[in-house]
């Protein structure tokens, strides 16, 4: 297999070009395309089952498309699964930390700057220092020298998020960060993607499924429904015509009080698993 | 008590020292204890084997741990890992059984091969003790890196290209290595208690990985020290001391870790 | 009859009343070990019935040690390493491993030590190898109603907690907020347990008797997923190893090295391995012809990823 051919200089960070993805007969993802500037938000929405998960899989290498390609653009590197893993900090959904292992948060971070590299890294002022300067960016200087499995899930996010961010990727990925957050939290998390984001010009990829804390951030949406996608800006995207046609039955889009609701109509084949809210004649999707 | 023939058994015993805190620190943050029980236990018919052909019984720990290990890491691939480390394991007892009833004089080998035989050490065991020790160190001051972020995060390493599989190999090889020196000393019943005595204490002492591992050597040098001068004083055998030593390292750990908890419980939570 | 069967049976196999008590013995131990084992197996604690097979030396050196029959030291070593690991909470998933690693290490060092003072102060120096492998051979016929009582009390209790068992061992929570008291079905589990890991230490020994607790139910659990079957089918294979196991052992008198017969726990773990290997290819070939058919319906199309 040939390395594929890089994504077109500087435009675009990844492109996602018609991915499939067939398991034991059953189609996960169909014909999936989008790209993603440098420093772009993007969220990546779909409700649970819809293949968000898969795609990330797709993305990071751990999943082989059944079709389709996925190119990195971003500087070159002598080898190509090299350049994907320099490319990308990745945020996994969930994570557990026995509280008995040894490990401060500062010390898991200082892991994510060159966890891959054999053999035994000399402690310097300048890796204490990154990690010092990533510790700040996310705001976790308080809990620096206590053990990971001592935090609070949202404060290991944080760390997992340094962690991810020292190895300086051109695009940070995270599985569904909101998912087990209270809203004020989710705000929290989200302003402060966004805030790293601009100030460090790093892309974000971030899967949920619940539009509505994203929102004021997103640059672009990619929106997933039972493996088939649709992407552009919010303004492009969530509408009614647009929801409609990917879900394939009629979809109504309400602005509330500032939210945005996706509701299916009353209809006979609601074939969507695993939301939130059901309610007896339509369906809130998002 | 430290001159003559004890000076090997010092020697040799401080070495497997080293070597049991600094795997076991892995060990134990990798939940292995039962691979660590299991290789070595498994280990065992290839000692028994080579007794009985007449080769060097260091050779025959080496093959039969190595093999277990790997089997163990492909069986467990699908899942199921205890059930394959568990019957990798008794499958390869049994041969040893079996090698054991084709001869006749055993029982005093396979009591020092069970449960160790410090005190019996030559001095020209010294040196593959040490060549050996020197590998699983290097071993791991190679592969600590990925090999911790595996561990501890193996969805996360996945995608920085660290296969979990190959670490998981890795590892068992290394834990094959280890207990191919340390058997003799310390039998193949109780090696593990050391590698996973001592790093489990060391962790309710500090936060920091590093400092953990340096008590976790600490802890398992004491813990033979102890058990050496203990045997020799009153002829029991080295490995009651061992396991008993690890035992109660353990629990002054946990004794510990309760007390700390108990401290810091009363502080306002960080959100 | 014994014409047509000699190739098989070595001679004198019928006749033996050791080998009666083999079969009878080995046959119960079988049945009970398979259906605690299929709990074990589903509740991941297979490392907890290997713990309870190495402490069974303890308390079988003890029993030397102090001049009364194995069995009574394996029941007893099993029921106090049993309450060791409650407390130190084997039931509780996180460091469960750790500890009972712990109990091992200290049970094992307490082996060695009374060993060592039964072999120093007896001349008899096959208790190690007797207490460690087995000896089913060897079982004396008084000890035979000491053996069906404790097996009656294994599959007594297993059948009294059937269901909160099967259930708690599934899904633990859902258990418990169906009200069954979790824990104590946990403890009345890890009894039966202890008791059953001592019937097979007497069968087998001491450190392979995890095989006849974990090898045949993880084999059933791979065949089948209704609970009731896999409990007859790991009894089934239980029994179908020791008895070709004991008829193997019997006729090995006569291979090399001639005069002694290879161990019967040999012959038994073999084959539960084997048979486990074995139980693993319906699923293997599942597996391949479901791949087969959804690349089939692969559409051809560059599939080249970065």
């Amino acid at each position: 297999m040939n390395e594929a051919p890089r994504a077109a200089e500087s435009q675009e960070i990844l492109r996602v070009d018609g991915v499939c993805v067939r398991l034991s007969g059953r189609t996960i993802l169909d014909r999936v395309s989008f790209q993603i500037a440098p420093g772009e938000f993007t969220g990546l929405i779909g409700s649970n089952g819809a293949g968000k998960t898969t795609l990330f899989r797709v993305i990071l290498g751990l999943q082989a498309a059944s079709a389709g390609r996925v190119l990195f653009g971003g500087p070159a590197h002598p080898r190509e699964h090299a350049r994907r893993h320099r490319l990308i900090g990745y945020v996994p959904q969930k994570f557990l930390f026995d509280p008995d292992v040894p490990l401060r948060a500062r010390d898991l971070v200082g892991l994510g700057i060159d966890a891959h590299r054999l053999g035994v890294p000399r402690p310097s002022r300048s890796r204490r220092a990154l990690v010092e300067e990533m510790l700040h960016a996310v705001d976790a200087e308080r809990f620096a020298d206590t053990r990971v499995g001592k935090l609070s899930g949202g404060e290991q996010q944080r760390v997992l998020i340094a962690h991810a961010l020292i190895g300086r990727p051109r695009l940070l990925l995270l599985d569904e960060p909101l998912a087990n957050l209270d809203l004020g939290s989710a705000h929290e998390v989200v302003a402060l993607l966004a805030r790293i984001a601009r100030e460090q010009k790093i892309a974000v990829l971030i899967s949920a499924h619940e539009i509505n804390p994203l929102l004021p951030v997103m640059d672009r949406i990619v929106y997933l429904a039972a493996g088939r996608a649709v992407s552009g800006t919010t303004e492009e995207v969530v509408r009614p015509d647009v929801l409609s046609e990917l879900y394939g039955h009629h979809v109504d889009v309400l602005h509330v009080h500032g939210r945005v609701l996706i509701v299916a109509g009353a209809g006979e084949d609601t074939d969507l698993a695993g939301h939130e809210g059901v309610f007896p004649r339509s369906e809130v999707l998002s | 008590m430290f001159s003559g023939f004890m000076v090997n058994a010092w020697e040799v015993a401080s070495i497997v020292a080293v070597v049991a805190g600094i795997v076991g620190f892995f060990t134990v943050m990798r939940g292995s204890a039962f691979a660590a029980h299991a290789i070595p236990n498994g280990s065992f018919a290839g000692a028994a084997g080579a007794i009985l052909i007449g080769a060097s019984t260091l050779i025959g720990l080496g093959v039969f741990s190595l093999g277990g290990a790997m089997t163990i890491g492909l069986l467990g691939r699908k899942g199921r890992h205890d059930v394959a480390t568990a019957l990798t394991l008794v499958a390869m007892l049994a041969l040893g059984a079996l090698f054991l009833s084709f001869s006749v004089e055993y029982a005093p080998e396979v009591y020092s091969l069970l449960f160790g035989e410090v005190l019996g050490i030559s001095p020209n065991e010294i040196a593959p003790t040490a060549i050996l020790g020197a590998l699983c160190i290097l071993a791991i001051a190679i592969l600590c890196r990925p090999l911790m972020l595996s561990s501890l995060l193996p969805e996360v390493g996945e995608a920085r290209g660290i296969s979990g599989l190959r670490m998981e190999m890795l590892f068992l090889a290394v834990l094959a290595l280890t207990t191919t020196m340390t058997v003799p000393v310390v039998g193949t019943l109780l090696i593990f208690s050391l590698m996973i005595g001592a790093p489990a204490a060391a962790r309710s002492f500090t936060d920091r990985p590093l400092v953990a591992m340096g008590l976790s050597v600490a802890i398992a040098l004491l813990t033979v020290w102890v058990a050496i001068a203990a045997s020799y004083e009153t002829n029991y055998p080295v490995g009651f001391f061992v396991g008993a030593g690890s035992a109660t390292s353990y629990t002054i750990g946990r004794v510990c870790a309760a007390w700390r908890n108990r401290r810091t419980a009363g502080l306002p939570s960080v959100t | 009859m014994s014409h047509f069967l000699s190739p098989v049976f070595a001679s004198g196999f019928f006749e033996s009343e050791a080998v009666h008590i083999a079969l009878a013995v080995g046959a119960l131990v079988a049945v009970v070990t398979g259906v605690v084992g299929v709990f074990t197996v589903m509740r991941g604690q297979s490392f907890a019935g290997e713990a309870f097979g190495d402490l069974g030396t303890t308390g079988g050196a003890g029993a030397y040690l102090v001049g009364v029959g194995p069995l009574w030291g394996f029941v007893l070593g099993n029921v106090i390493a049993a309450g060791a690991m409650e407390a130190i909470g084997v039931q509780r998933a996180r460091g469960r491993d750790l500890a009972t690693g712990i109990v091992l290490g200290a049970g094992l060092g307490l082996a060695a030590l009374l060993l060592h003072l039964y072999t120093t102060g007896h001349s008899a120096t096959g208790a190690t190898v007797t207490i460690l492998f087995g000896s089913v051979f060897a079982i004396s016929s008084t000890t035979i109603p000491l053996i069906v009582l404790l097996g009656a009390i294994v599959l007594a209790i297993t059948l009294t907690i059937y269901r909160p068992l099967l259930l708690s061992s599934v899904n633990a929570e859902m258990a418990s907020a169906r009200g069954i008291p979790v824990r104590l079905v946990g403890v009345l589990y890890l009894l039966a347990l202890a008791l059953a890991a001592a019937l097979a230490a007497i069968t087998i020994g001491t450190i392979l008797s995890t095989a006849l607790i974990v090898g045949p139910a993880a084999s059933a659990l791979r065949i089948t997923r209704r609970p009731l079957t896999a409990l007859l089918t790991a009894a089934g294979i239980g029994v179908a190893a020791m008895w070709l196991g004991i008829v193997l052992a019997y006729d090995s008198y006569h291979w090399p090295p001639h005069g002694t017969i290879w161990p019967v726990s040999f012959f038994v773990v073999t084959l539960v391995f084997i048979t486990y290997l074995l139980s693993g290819l319906p699923e293997a070939r599942r597996r391949r012809r479901a791949d087969r058919r959804s690349s089939a319906s692969l559409v051809a199309q560059p599939t080249t990823t970065s």
